[in-house]
């Protein structure tokens, strides 16, 4: 049982005059309380065995793993692109940024760097994720504070953003979009428009749920002076995200060491100073904003390439293309240049110029190629083949995206064959849940609902 | 600090200790003894100009299966090392034999060591001397074996999900 001391006064008692219990101290008997896994607040997947001294929480033990599944020996198995959609599986709120993290991991231990395009779609792509994941857990956490109005408010705005990654990936929560050199698709026609309007929702939602909770006196009674942590802890703990921006640290990946579009574009770091559960609200509103501003920005300067055009230099579908040849109109369209995508991805050969590395060693040839010339075909077998594939030299590489619960690192071993020697996954949640404890002992059992809401626990990033 | 200048200081302070250092992909590398192992992460975390407050991320690799390495020592330790006054960050790394595979714990230096401990020795069985409570983090007690060894075969199946008795 990891028991700690007891800490000096929390800012609730010293506030509120709260006390806190009596009892064990003297010789009575702690009373010892499991939640979970299966509590319905603790997603199935979590135990935590509290040690209770009426209803003061007086130790905790925190069991995880009840959500393992061989990421990182599963990887070792297939080929560097097989471990995507494992990937997606990490944190499946936000999974987008889950691809891009590894394929850039992967990319740098190839000393290779994405086109401008690419990396512009992978900043909106993440960024629209973040949101997502922050929205699920705002509205998660109001939810479980009894808020249900919030959490559905927030489901609903959470819809239109993945309406916006459906768009672009095909799928709502298992995308497998990220590549290694690239990304599977570029973004559809109409997309900057789409998610102004996704946005513009968004932001009423948001400002629906700030007159909602944020000067709510129960929300603010259950959130200020709960569950919190020191400065130097939550460093000592090495958690970073919201939480540490929630304790003053600016601390952000995208700031500190800024890769793909992130020192292009203009936004700020979110920061509160308080460190309890109403501080890391507070700091997951403001980065929804920010994230937004950043969304905006990058579809306003993103670098285009060329589009399909008819004979005429209008732009055209390659839909309508096809329905035209149907009806029998084919005049002029033997003259139209246009790339049809034969795989109905949306890859065309275009497309895979602007958002795929050139490099004929890494990414798989636009289907036209490796239907239609035998230096396609043998490009596509020579990355498909067992044994053949992507094969950097043998080394390691870790590289580090601000995934939505914090740092989110890959680290990379390679032994120079066809598939990872090692990769290890850095889960930006198992900091908090190991730090847990030291953020529920001293408070009330109820208060470890919206302190367990808010440190984001994902189970599929951290059991992996 | 760039991180040359970095590995310089650490070389600096411990010399011989250090068993080679590298800049793959720009990420700095210092190999260094186990011995030295707990002095190098004490010196990394206090020195003014190092500052190394965060320990990012702690884990593990099995080379037994790595082409040139068979017969050397089969696992490597790593710790990735983050400072936030200076936003810079390193890896150390330390080699340890499969029949002595120990080494000494970070968790007077930094709590998170704990767990990420805890997960090393779970996947790979790698002890940490002075650690403070060495139990599987994400296996079961009752699991028998390292399954990120690389002699631990994907497929194997094993039948205790609770209590053995």
């Amino acid at each position: 049982m990891a028991t700690t001391e007891p800490r000096a006064t929390t800012r609730r008692e010293f506030l509120l005059g709260e006390g806190s219990g009596t009892g064990a101290a003297a010789g009575q008997e702690a009373m010892h309380l499991g939640m979970g896994p299966q509590h319905p607040a603790m997603h199935g997947i979590i135990r935590i065995v509290t040690e209770l001294d009426g209803e003061t929480i007086t130790g905790a033990d925190v069991e995880i793993g009840y959500l393992h599944r061989a990421f990182e020996k599963d990887c070792e198995v297939g080929g560097w692109n097989n471990a995507i959609p494992y990937t997606d599986r990490l944190n499946y709120v936000s999974p987008l940024i889950n691809n891009f993290g590894y394929a850039n991991a992967v990319e740098k231990l190839l000393g290779i760097e994405v086109t401008e395009r690419c990396k512009y779609i992978r900043t909106i792509m993440s960024e629209i994720s973040r949101i997502c994941d922050h929205l699920t857990c705002v509205g998660a956490t109001a939810m479980e504070l009894g808020a249900f109005t919030v959490f559905l408010y927030m489901i609903k705005a959470r819809e239109f953003l993945w309406e916006l990654v459906e768009a672009v990936t095909g799928a709502r929560l298992t995308i497998s979009y990220g590549r290694v050199g690239g990304v599977k698709a570029d973004l559809p026609d109409g997309f900057a428009d789409q998610t102004r309007k996704a946005f513009e929702e968004t932001r009423v939602v948001l400002a629906e749920v700030h007159r909602l909770l944020t000067g709510n006196r129960i929300f603010m009674d259950r959130m200020i002076g709960v569950g919190m942590l020191s400065r130097e802890e939550t460093i000592a703990y090495s958690i970073t995200g919201p939480l540490l921006r929630a304790v003053g640290v600016a601390y952000d990946v995208r700031r500190a060491q800024p890769h793909w579009a992130y020192d292009r574009v203009e936004w700020e770091v979110a920061t509160q100073k308080d460190g309890d559960n109403y501080a890391r609200y507070l700091v997951r509103m403001a980065e929804m904003e920010q994230s937004m501003r950043i969304a905006e920005q990058a579809l306003a300067g993103i670098p285009s390439g060329p589009v399909n055009v008819d004979h005429e230099g209008r732009p055209i579908d390659p839909a309508m293309y096809v329905d035209q040849g149907k009806q029998g109109k084919t005049e002029g369209l033997l003259l139209v240049p246009i790339t049809l995508s034969p795989n109905l991805q949306g890859q065309g050969r275009d497309a895979q110029k602007r958002v795929n590395v050139g490099d004929k060693r890494v990414v798989l040839p636009p289907k036209e190629n490796a239907y239609g010339s035998i230096e396609g075909l043998m490009n596509h077998f020579m990355l498909i083949m067992e044994g053949y594939g992507i094969r950097p030299a043998p080394g390691e590489a870790y590289f580090a995206t601000e995934g939505a619960n914090g740092e989110l690192g890959f680290y990379v071993v390679s032994d120079g064959g066809d598939r990872p020697y090692r990769v290890r996954c850095r889960p930006p949640c198992l900091p908090p849940l190991a730090a847990l404890h030291r953020m529920i002992v001293g408070e009330m059992v109820a208060d470890l609902i919206p302190t367990f809401g808010s440190v984001n626990m994902i189970g599929g990033e951290l059991d992996r | 600090m760039d991180g040359a200048a970095l590995l310089d200081e650490i070389r600096a302070r411990f010399g011989a200790a250090v068993v080679e250092t590298h800049d793959h992909r720009g990420d700095h590398t210092a190999v260094v003894e186990r011995a030295a192992l707990r002095d190098v992460l004490a010196f990394c975390r206090d020195s003014g100009a190092l500052a190394f407050d965060v320990l990012m991320d702690l884990t593990a690799v099995d080379y037994s299966r790595f082409p040139g390495r068979e017969d050397g020592p089969r696992f490597e330790v790593v710790y990735h090392l983050y400072s936030i006054a200076h936003n810079h960050r390193v890896r150390l790394k330390v080699r340890v034999e499969e029949d002595d595979a120990t080494v000494p714990t970070a968790v007077p230096l930094w709590p998170i060591a704990n767990w990420f401990e805890r997960e090393v020795w779970d996947m790979f069985g790698i002890r940490f001397d002075g650690h403070p409570d060495l139990r599987r983090l994400l296996m079961y007690e009752e699991f028998v074996g390292h399954p990120l060894r690389k002699d631990y075969p994907i497929n194997r199946r094993q039948p205790l999900i609770g209590p053995a008795h």
